[in-house]
């Protein structure tokens, strides 16, 4: 599968879970879906507000990375993206600067690496 | 530990039994309102709902369980008064509405196990690693999702409290239930959906005995 058609894919998956944990659940809402697990991997899913898509995929002993996506939306995406001029918000994020802070943040966690070794 | 729901689905993605546990109450607000409502009300999927102006508990997208205590049939009252009509003429106010999250449907049930299934499917495409299997847990804020996929590709689905562990025991003990009571039963016809009373009886047994004594006596 190319990346463009795994995007896209993504996204509408991401867009029908929403949708139908929000039918399924059986009282209301506060932050909706958090993420979903397989025998290979686990899916970490954070909105903002704004309805800005964090996804994370993990292996299976990472636990909750709700703070870890929200991190890197206030002191990543907020601090490179969006106070950055050359950025246009609803353009594909193309800032090496961007790209390498949130390299270096990845690589920082401790979740990073345990497991896999890579 | 709180079993909100059972479903089980077939290989091609329809469901073919579920269950309620009879002691989820959905929350709803009653309030009295005086004329003219500030509320924006919508007929959505048969149902009057809160299309705008979230207060006091009532959120948009809740439903209009009753008026003046007359239950809500779809879009009309008990009574065959049409809720929309009822609520725009002046004479009735003040009047008393019953909000809350509607109930699914057997239709809206249907419709999330083939969603399901066809989630279980990209959940598996999407894997970084190969060889992955399907979604097996979906966590969210308010109940988590637990789903096992027996070898035939039937699909047995519980959804618990958010705070619950493994239940691969109780997935398990319903597959038994389902091999012994709805597979061995000469009138039921597979992917169809199961009445047996017998079926009905052993996977409540299973939930009563993990909800009364934990998940480790199963």
């Amino acid at each position: 599968m190319s990346k463009e058609e795994e995007f896209k894919l993504m996204y509408g998956m991401i867009f029908s879970i929403k949708s139908f944990v929000s039918r399924l659940s059986p009282t209301d809402m506060k932050d909706g879906f958090l993420n979903y697990s397989t025998s290979k991997y686990k899916l970490h899913f954070f909105e903002t507000p704004s309805g800005l898509k964090f996804i994370m995929n993990t292996d299976l002993s990472v636990g909750s990375m709700k703070d870890v996506l929200h991190q890197m939306f206030s002191s990543i995406y907020v601090e490179y993206v969006v106070k950055n001029p050359l950025c246009s918000l609803d353009q594909p994020i193309t800032s090496e600067l961007f790209k390498n802070k949130l390299d270096e943040y990845v690589r920082g966690l401790p979740q990073f690496g345990t497991k896999t070794g890579s | 530990m709180t079993i909100f729901s059972v479903y089980i689905i077939n290989k091609a993605g329809s469901l073919i039994y579920h269950y309620d546990a009879p002691n989820t109450t959905r929350p709803a607000v009653e309030k009295t309102f005086s004329y003219p409502l500030e509320l924006v009300l919508k007929v959505f999927d048969e149902k009057v709902t809160v299309a705008f102006g979230e207060r006091d508990g009532i959120k948009v997208g809740h439903a209009v369980l009753g008026i003046n205590g007359i239950p809500a049939d779809g879009r009309f009252l008990r009574d065959k008064r049409e809720i929309l009509e009822v609520l725009s003429s002046e004479k009735n106010y003040p009047i008393n509405i019953k909000f809350g999250r509607p109930p699914l449907s057997i239709n809206e049930r249907i419709m999330l196990a083939s969603m399901l299934h066809s989630l279980f499917a990209i959940g598996s495409q999407l894997s970084p690693e190969p060889h992955s299997s399907g979604i097996r847990t979906m966590e969210t804020d308010t109940f988590k999702l637990h789903c096992h996929q027996t070898m035939t590709g039937v699909k047995f689905v519980i959804i618990t409290d958010p705070k619950q562990g493994h239940v691969d025991a109780i997935l398990r003990k319903m597959y038994e239930a389902y091999a012994d009571f709805a597979l061995k039963n000469p009138f039921y016809s597979l992917d169809m959906p199961i009445r047996a009373e017998l079926f009905d009886n052993s996977l409540q047994s299973v939930i009563e005995q993990a909800d009364k004594y934990g998940i480790s006596s199963i």
